[in-house]
C-alpha cells in the first residue's frame, strides 16, 4: 500500500499502460516537456519519449482528429484536453469521427481512443474554465463516458479506459487531483460499467458522480448523527449507466435524489431520472429529486459560484424532505 | 468574371509511360466516369437518396494520384466527394453501388451511404461529410506510420497517406492546422486539393484572399505544387514526385489540381451560378478525351483497345447495379450492431 496523490494516481495508470503496451501514447498541449497542466505526465516524455508523449500545437479539433486517425490505423492514442473546456473545439471530431465512425463505417474500423483531462468547477476560474461539459456529450451515440472521484477509481477505471476498444471521455475534476489514498502495489483494473456503493444504506438513494460524491459524503455524516441512513452510489460510468446497481438499491429505498454538479437542462440527472422513470417507476415512493447545478455560465464571485453548485447541507435538507415524503 | 487561371504547361515528353501503366490509367478513369453516370441514371430513378456529389471531370486527380501509391498498404482519406476515390483505392464497384443503395453488402453495411465510403481492407480512412474533417484523420494515420518506424522499430512501415479536399476546404482551420504539424513532424503524406473553382455557389475567389492555393505549402516549408488537374500525366508524375519524397521519410507535400466539375455540386444542385462559358472551356478539356489521344498518339494502345476496355467496365458497372438491386437490406435486428466495437 502506498499513499498516492490522484493525480499520480492518474499518472501511474498511464506510465503502466505505455510500459505494457508500445501501441499507447499521449498527445496533447504541454504532455511532454511540460508534464501535463496538473502534472498527470510529468516526467513521462523522458521515460518513453517524445513522440510518446506528443506535445502538439494548439489545435484542439486537428490533434483530436489526428488522434481518431491513429486510434483508426491500430494505435491506441489518449489525448489530454488541458482543459476538457478546450475540447469544444474539438467537438466536431469527438461526436462525429470518434463517436459514430465505426457505425457509419459498418464495423470497419475501432476507435480505440481516450479523450480525457481536468473539467468541472474549480475554484473562482471563471465560466470557460468552469465547465459541466458531461451533458453535452452524452447524447453522442458510440462514446462510453466515465467519471473518477478517488485516487484508488481513477486509476483503475483509466487503465481499464486505456484497454478499452472504444472512445471513452475520461473526466477528471480540477478539485480532485490532489485528493489522497492508500493504493494497492499490486496491478488492478476497474470495470468501465460498474458503478460503486459507497455507502450502502437503506433510507433513500443518493446517485452522484464526481466531486459531488465528497459532498454527499460529507452530507451523509451529518445525516447519521440525525439518524439517517442514505445509500450513496458514485456512478463512475455515465454513459452507459449501471442500472443494475440503480435498481437494486431503488427497490431497497424507494426513494432517489440525484446529485451533480452537471446543469439542470439536459442534464446526466435529467437522464437519470427520465430512465428511472421508464424502468423503476412502480418502485418509487416519491418523485426522484434532482440536486443540480444552476443553469447559468459558472460566476467567477467565490459566493456566487457556491451558489452555483450543490453545496452539502443542501443535500441534508434534501434527504430530511425526502424521507418525510415532504415532496 | 475573373480571369481564368493559365492551367501549368506540362510536357507529356517528361514522363515514361508503358502500355500496361497507361491502360492502367485509362481504365481506372473510365471505370470513375461510367460510374458516377451510372449513379445519375440511379438517383433519378430513386434508387439511391440523399446528397450525392458526383466527380465527373476530376478523374485524373483520383486516379493520378491513388495509381501512384501501393494499392492496400497506402491510405486515402476522402470527402462527401468519395466514390471515385474509393474505387481507384481498389473497393470493389459492386460494394459501392450496394452501399448507395443501402444494402447489408455495402463497403459500409449501408449505415454510411454515398458520403461515408469505408473500407478498412483497401485502406480507405473514408469519406468524410463534414469539409476538412478528414484532414486530421489522414493527417494522423500518417503520423501513425511514422510511430511505427520510429517508436516500434517496424522497418517495413513506409506507408503514405493521401488526403483529398476541395478549395473550399483550404480556408478551414484544419487545412492550415494539419500542414502545420505535418510540415512540423515530417510526415509522409499528401494533401491534395482538388480545385474545381467552386464550394457549391461560393466561387473559389470570393472565399479567399489568396487563389493560387499551393503557394499556401510555403509559409509551412512544404513544398507546393501546381498541377493541370485534368491532364491525369501531369498528375501522376507530380504524386510519383511526392509519394517518393513521402516514403523516403521526407515529408509532406501539397499538390494543387486545377480541374473542374462536370456536373452541378450534388445531383439536388440546380447548377445555376457557373456560366455556360466556363462549363464549356473545362468540358473542352476532358481528361478522359486528352489521355484518350496521349495513348493514340504514343502509340501506347489503339482504338479497338479502348472499346475493348469501355465495354468491360460498362459492364462491371452494370454488374455492380445489379448486384446492388439483388443484395439483401441489412437487418432490422442489427440496428445497433457496430456502435461499438463488441458489436
Ligand atoms: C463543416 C461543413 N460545412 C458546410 C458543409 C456544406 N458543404 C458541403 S460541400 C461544400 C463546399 C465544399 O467545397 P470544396 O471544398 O471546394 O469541395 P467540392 O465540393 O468543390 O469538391 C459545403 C459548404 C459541410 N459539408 N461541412
Ligand atoms: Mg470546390
Amino acid at each position: 500500500m502506498a499513499e498516492t496523490l490522484l493525480f499520480n494516481a492518474l499518472r501511474e495508470a498511464i506510465d503502466e499502460e505505455m510500459a505494457r503496451d508500445p501501441h499507447v501514447l499521449v498527445m496533447g498541449e504541454d504532455v511532454g516537456h511540460y508534464g501535463g497542466s496538473y502534472k498527470v505526465t510529468k516526467d513521462l516524455y523522458q521515460k518513453y519519449g517524445e513522440l510518446r508523449l506528443l506535445d502538439t500545437p494548439i489545435a484542439e479539433n486537428s490533434f483530436t482528429g489526428m488522434a481518431v486517425g491513429a486510434a483508426m490505423t491500430g494505435l491506441r492514442p489518449i489525448i489530454e484536453g488541458m482543459n476538457m473546456g478546450f475540447l469544444l473545439l474539438a467537438f466536431n471530431q469527438i461526436a462525429n469521427n470518434a463517436g459514430m465512425l465505426r457505425y457509419t463505417s459498418g464495423g470497419n474500423y475501432k476507435i480505440p481512443m481516450v479523450i480525457r483531462g481536468p473539467g468541472g468547477v474549480g475554484r473562482q476560474l471563471g465560466a470557460e474554465h468552469s465547465q459541466r461539459l458531461e451533458a453535452y456529450f452524452q447524447a453522442v451515440p458510440g462514446l462510453k463516458i466515465v467519471a473518477c472521484s478517488t485516487p484508488y477509481n481513477a486509476k483503475g477505471l483509466l487503465k481499464s479506459a486505456i484497454r478499452d476498444d472504444n472512445p471513452v471521455l475520461f473526466f477528471e475534476h480540477v478539485l480532485l487531483y490532489n485528493l489522497k489514498e492508500n493504493l494497492p502495489d499490486g496491478e488492478y483494473l476497474l470495470p468501465l460499467d460498474k458503478a460503486e456503493v459507497v455507502r450502502s444504506g437503506k433510507d433513500v438513494t443518493i446517485l452522484t458522480y464526481s466531486r459531488m460524491r465528497h459532498h454527499v459524503m460529507q452530507a451523509a455524516k451529518t445525516l447519521e448523527k440525525d439518524g439517517y441512513d442514505p445509500e450513496v452510489i458514485d456512478l463512475l460510468s455515465l454513459k452507459p449507466l449501471d442500472f443494475e446497481t440503480i435498481g437494486t438499491s431503488i427497490r431497497k429505498t424507494h426513494k432517489v435524489i440525484v446529485v451533480e454538479e452537471c446543469m439542470r437542462t439536459g442534464g446526466i440527472g435529467a437522464e437519470i431520472v427520465a430512465s428511472i422513470n421508464d424502468r423503476l417507476f412502480d418502485e418509487l415512493d416519491a418523485p426522484v429529486l434532482r440536486l443540480s447545478s444552476q443553469d447559468i455560465p459558472t460566476p467567477y464571485n467565490g459566493t456566487l459560484e457556491n451558489l452555483t453548485i450543490v453545496q452539502p447541507q443542501q443535500i441534508v435538507e434534501a434527504v430530511e424532505k425526502m424521507i418525510a415524503l415532504r415532496v | 468574371m475573373v480571369q481564368e487561371r493559365t492551367l501549368p504547361t506540362f510536357h507529356a515528353s517528361s514522363v515514361e509511360m508503358s502500355r500496361e501503366e497507361g491502360l492502367r490509367l485509362y481504365e481506372d478513369m473510365v471505370l470513375g466516369r461510367m460510374f458516377e453516370d451510372k449513379c445519375a441514371e440511379m438517383y433519378y430513378r430513386g434508387k439511391m437518396f440523399g446528397f450525392v456529389h458526383l466527380y465527373n471531370g476530376q478523374e485524373a486527380v483520383s486516379t493520378g494520384v491513388i495509381k501512384s501509391m501501393r494499392p492496400g498498404e497506402d491510405y486515402v482519406c476522402s470527402t462527401y466527394r468519395d466514390h471515385v476515390h474509393a474505387l481507384s483505392a481498389g473497393v470493389p464497384a459492386r460494394n459501392v453501388m450496394a452501399e448507395l443503395f443501402g444494402k447489408a453488402t455495402g463497403c459500409s453495411k449501408g449505415r454510411g451511404g454515398s458520403m461515408h465510403l469505408f473500407s478498412a481492407e483497401h485502406r480507405l480512412l473514408g469519406g468524410y461529410a463534414f469539409i476538412g474533417e478528414g484532414i486530421p484523420v489522414a493527417t494522423g494515420a500518417a503520423f501513425q506510420t511514422k510511430y511505427r518506424r520510429e517508436v516500434m522499430g517496424d522497418k517495413t512501415a513506409d506507408q503514405v497517406t493521401a488526403a483529398f479536399f476541395g478549395d473550399g476546404t483550404t480556408n478551414n482551420g484544419q487545412f492550415f492546422e494539419c500542414l502545420n504539424m505535418a510540415a512540423l513532424w515530417n510526415l509522409p503524406i499528401l494533401f491534395v486539393v482538388e480545385n474545381n473553382k467552386w464550394a457549391i455557389g461560393m466561387a473559389h475567389e470570393r472565399a479567399t484572399s489568396q487563389p493560387e492555393i499551393y503557394r499556401k505549402a510555403s509559409v509551412f516549408g512544404m513544398p507546393g505544387v501546381e498541377v493541370d488537374g485534368m491532364d491525369v500525366l501531369a498528375v501522376w508524375s507530380a504524386a510519383q514526385t511526392a509519394v517518393a519524397r513521402a516514403r523516403a521519410g521526407e515529408g509532406p507535400t501539397l499538390i494543387e489540381c486545377l480541374t473542374y466539375r462536370f456536373r452541378g455540386h450534388s445531383l439536388a444542385d440546380p447548377d445555376e451560378l457557373r456560366s455556360k462559358a466556363e462549363k464549356e472551356a473545362w468540358l473542352a478539356r476532358d481528361p478522359i478525351k486528352k489521355f484518350t489521344t496521349y495513348l493514340i498518339e504514343q502509340k501506347l494502345a489503339s482504338q479497338p483497345d479502348l472499346k475493348e476496355i469501355d465495354s468491360r467496365i460498362q459492364a462491371l458497372v452494370d454488374e455492380a447495379v445489379q448486384f446492388a438491386l439483388e443484395s439483401p437490406e441489412p437487418s432490422p435486428s442489427e440496428l445497433y450492431r457496430y456502435i461499438f466495437s463488441e458489436d
